[in-house]
């Protein structure tokens, strides 16, 4: 008994070395305090090497004139632009290389990733290999590869190599005709939107009837014929407003269409090729994780082949494939910075050049880390958004 | 009961019959698994015409027509180039790869002291090699003088400056020696930072938590040469005047920390996957916060993500690469700067050279997840849940 009496004298644990609560404190208040002391560190020494450089911190260098060339832009921009301007185009490539890249690698990765889970033994030997290659070198040496090894020994421009639709393959790129708006073609626009809007519309009616009667309605193709139909029946009333720029051979150089510049052409070649082998393989784990039960149910049921495949084993696949899938994106957008090493002007060259010539190191590190963050932050919440709409929704 | 004899029991069994015909040998193979239908028997059409079409000349170009000795670049240019080749050649210039295979392999280290990287290289895989087989005994001692005395050796080994060794600057190693030796100190710095991280992200201690979160998600949102940049731009500010470190230590710094923030998440996805009662369990026998870690929780977070690990690894090892933009030539580098000599550039020598060096990656990084699939094979105590 006696033993109690000592325990309820000390309910607590003896001393406050041992109380896990005042260590926890104990402890965070360490981190805190070499924290706010390193940070002051490196401050003060940030702060004593930018005056002994003589380099003023801020931003306002972005308003300054950038002095350098660009030779891929999307928005108007020459070497009097501003700092801030070029950062600028620099972002857009990123963008626009990291969205052609994603979209491409999505469907050659859906393409391969089905594959591989074939029937058929030639089809999955081929995918196997695919993946297995990509998967397993840096996706700088397959950019290389397209830039040095395929790219910079083509023909030269005289001996452009011919494709269809009159294109031409050399290597300064790859050129194309480029369409030529009329006047009018705005009515095209308003068809495309129309037709879309539409198309949304009747889906939804059908799905309503479907759910209430059980009769079916042609969907698809009466969206395709919607969206394909009404911007051709705008093209006809409006006088065929459309004409090409034809890309035309001249003695050393080709004229006209529009022109892929090869670092262009080989990142986005490359990016792709390398994401698609991560993304076959997401998608052959997402197939593989819908039960067999389930194919074997709606099977059962008297479903074919394709209905099984797209009404019942997509929809649930796509629930395990859609948060790695954001993280591939977000890998493909954070490896368009590769994009340095060819001298493709994205953000991380430009903001690169930006640093180099004015010296601003912290104000240059800031942006390209602020812009990536914001750029991943931005797919992530929008991949989350299509996951809640996938999601299981539970009765 | 009699016994009678008009019962029949049959007392040896019946030999099994073969499969029929339609069912056994290359023609039932070549039904089920090449033309099983019609759309089975297109897509075999199309798969043959694909290798067809890429296969031979992939072979000819690599092993048939390729050029595998020769001084300079004559050998494997065409005529017109300049060269001894017919008009039309096109095969692996070898060659350019066989002159180069020492600036490939140690970039411009002097060629009197190659003995080191290459002592360095055999203790490396004299204590891998029986770390990785299951059954070589004493994988603790194996472990340490891996992690432990090996790192001291092979920096007294490769830089040198002391023990009458001449010192070799970090400025002058390159190819596949930047590129291991990188990867090896990334991988074993990054695995114990990661697990203090995600043990700091899981921890209750508000502060701690938030620091740990906002470290890895920062690194994980930006690129490897955003973080590279950091290192080798933003590093030297943060010094004091004066003081400054190798280029080399600050790309180990950058890749490190970059795989640590990737490891974390790994190995936080393996403690949450660990069911609470382990925890609970852990607490009610009295064990405190580190045993309950390090003999619970640990070694069944860390098998259950083993995949995922190896997959980080693999990746650092890939993102070695990117040390280039820095000015670092690891194998990828050495190899895109021996383009530019004049002594070899031809039509194929970038080819042939990255060829090359995807092989290597290759090989490492196929290699690595093998292993990995072998280990979880063996690790599999089938108590999935």
């Amino acid at each position: 008994m006696a033993s109690q009496e000592i325990l309820r004298e000390e309910p607590s644990r003896g001393s406050f070395i041992n109380d896990p609560k005042i260590r926890g404190i104990f402890f965070q208040a360490v981190v805190v305090i070499v924290l706010v002391a390193l940070v002051w560190w490196i401050a003060q020494n940030v702060i004593a090497n930018l005056t002994r450089l003589r380099i003023a911190s801020g931003f306002g260098f972005l308003n300054s004139r950038a002095g350098f060339d660009i030779s891929e832009s999307a928005i108007a921009y020459s070497s009097d632009s501003t700092y801030g301007r070029a950062i600028l185009v620099g972002f857009l490539n990123t963008v626009i290389v990291a969205v052609v890249g994603i979209i491409t690698a999505t469907l050659i990765g859906f393409i391969i990733g089905i594959g591989r889970l074939s029937h058929n033994w030639l089809i999955r030997k081929i995918c196997t290999i695919y993946v297995e290659v990509f998967r397993n070198i840096p996706p700088l040496l397959v950019i290389f590869f397209w830039y040095s090894g395929v790219l910079a020994v083509l023909p030269p421009p005289r001996e452009s190599i011919n494709l269809p639709f009159s294109s031409f393959l050399n290597q300064r790129g790859f050129y194309f005709p480029r369409a030529v708006w009329g006047d009018g073609s705005w009515l095209i626009l308003v068809a495309l939107l129309l037709g879309i809007a539409m198309a949304w519309f009747v889906a939804r009616k059908a799905r309503q009837r479907q759910m209430a009667t059980g009769q079916q309605f042609p969907v698809f193709w009466t969206s395709t014929a919607l969206i394909i139909g009404l911007p051709l029946l705008a093209y006809a009333l409006s006088g065929f407003p459309l004409s090409f720029d034809y890309p035309k051979q001249s003695t050393f150089n080709l004229t006209g269409g529009f022109q892929v510049r090869p670092e262009f052409l080989s990142l986005y070649l490359a990016l792709s090729c390398y994401t698609a082998a991560f993304i076959a393989e997401i998608v052959r784990a997402g197939i593989r994780g819908v039960n067999k039960g389930q194919t074997e149910a709606a099977a059962a049921l008297g479903l074919r082949a394709g209905p099984i495949l797209r009404l019942v084993v997509i929809p649930q696949a796509m629930r395990i494939v859609i948060p790695p899938l954001t993280s591939q994106y977000l890998n493909l957008t954070k490896n368009s910075s590769l994009a340095i090493a060819i001298g493709y002007p994205d953000l991380t060259a430009i903001a690169g050049t930006v640093l180099n010539q004015t010296g601003q190191a912290v104000e240059g590190v800031v942006i390209m880390m602020a812009v990536y963050l914001a750029l991943s932050l931005l797919t992530s919440a929008i991949m989350n958004v299509v996951n809640a709409r996938m999601a299981l929704v539970e009765r | 009961m009699q016994e009678h004899d008009l019962s029949f029991v049959r007392v040896e069994m019946a030999l099994a019959q073969s499969a029929p015909p339609s069912e056994r040998g290359l023609g039932a193979w070549i039904r089920k698994n090449l033309i099983a239908s019609t759309g089975d028997t297109i897509l075999t059409i199309i798969g043959i015409v694909l290798v067809a079409m890429i296969l031979p000349q992939v072979i000819n170009w690599a092993f048939i027509s390729a050029q595998w000795t020769g001084t300079d670049r004559t050998v494997c240019a065409t005529v017109a180039q300049g060269g001894i080749q017919p008009d039309g050649w096109s095969g692996a210039c070898w060659a350019f790869v066989n002159a180069k295979f020492g600036q490939f392999m140690f970039g411009r280290y002097p060629i009197d002291e190659r003995w080191r990287p290459i002592l360095v290289a055999i203790l490396f895989v004299a204590l891998l090699v029986p770390l990785l087989i299951p059954k070589v005994p004493r994988k603790g001692l194996n472990a340490i003088l891996l992690f432990g005395a090996l790192p001291v050796v092979a920096f007294i080994l490769l830089v040198g400056g002391m023990f009458g060794l001449p010192l070799v600057e970090t400025s002058l190693w390159g190819g596949l020696l930047v590129t291991l030796s990188l990867s090896f100190v990334g991988i074993a710095v990054s695995l114990p930072v990661g697990i203090v991280l995600a043990l700091g992200r899981r921890s209750n201690m508000p502060i701690v938590k938030m620091l740990c979160i906002i470290f890895i998600e920062t690194v994980r949102g930006i690129p490897l040469i955003t973080v590279l940049f950091f290192a080798s731009v933003m590093l030297p500010l943060f010094l004091p005047a004066g003081v400054s470190f190798d280029k080399f230590l600050r790309a180990l710094i950058g890749v490190s920390l970059f795989a640590a923030a990737y490891m974390a998440e790994v190995i936080r996805g393996g403690l949450q996957a660990i069911p609470r009662g382990q925890y609970e369990g852990a607490d009610s026998l009295g064990l405190g916060y580190w045993q309950k870690m390090g003999l619970i929780v640990m070694p069944q977070a860390l098998k259950l993500v083993i995949p995922g690990i190896v997959n980080t690894f693999i990746g650092m090892f890939k993102d070695t690469s990117l040390v280039i933009v820095i000015s670092m030539f690891d194998l990828l580098g050495v190899v895109k700067q021996n383009f530019s000599d004049a002594n070899w550039a031809t039509a194929q020598t970038a080819r042939s050279g990255l060829v090359f060096a995807a092989f290597v990656f290759w090989l490492f990084c196929f290699g690595m997840s093998r292993y990995s699939m072998f280990t979880e094979r063996r690790l599999d105590t089938g108590h999935k849940r």
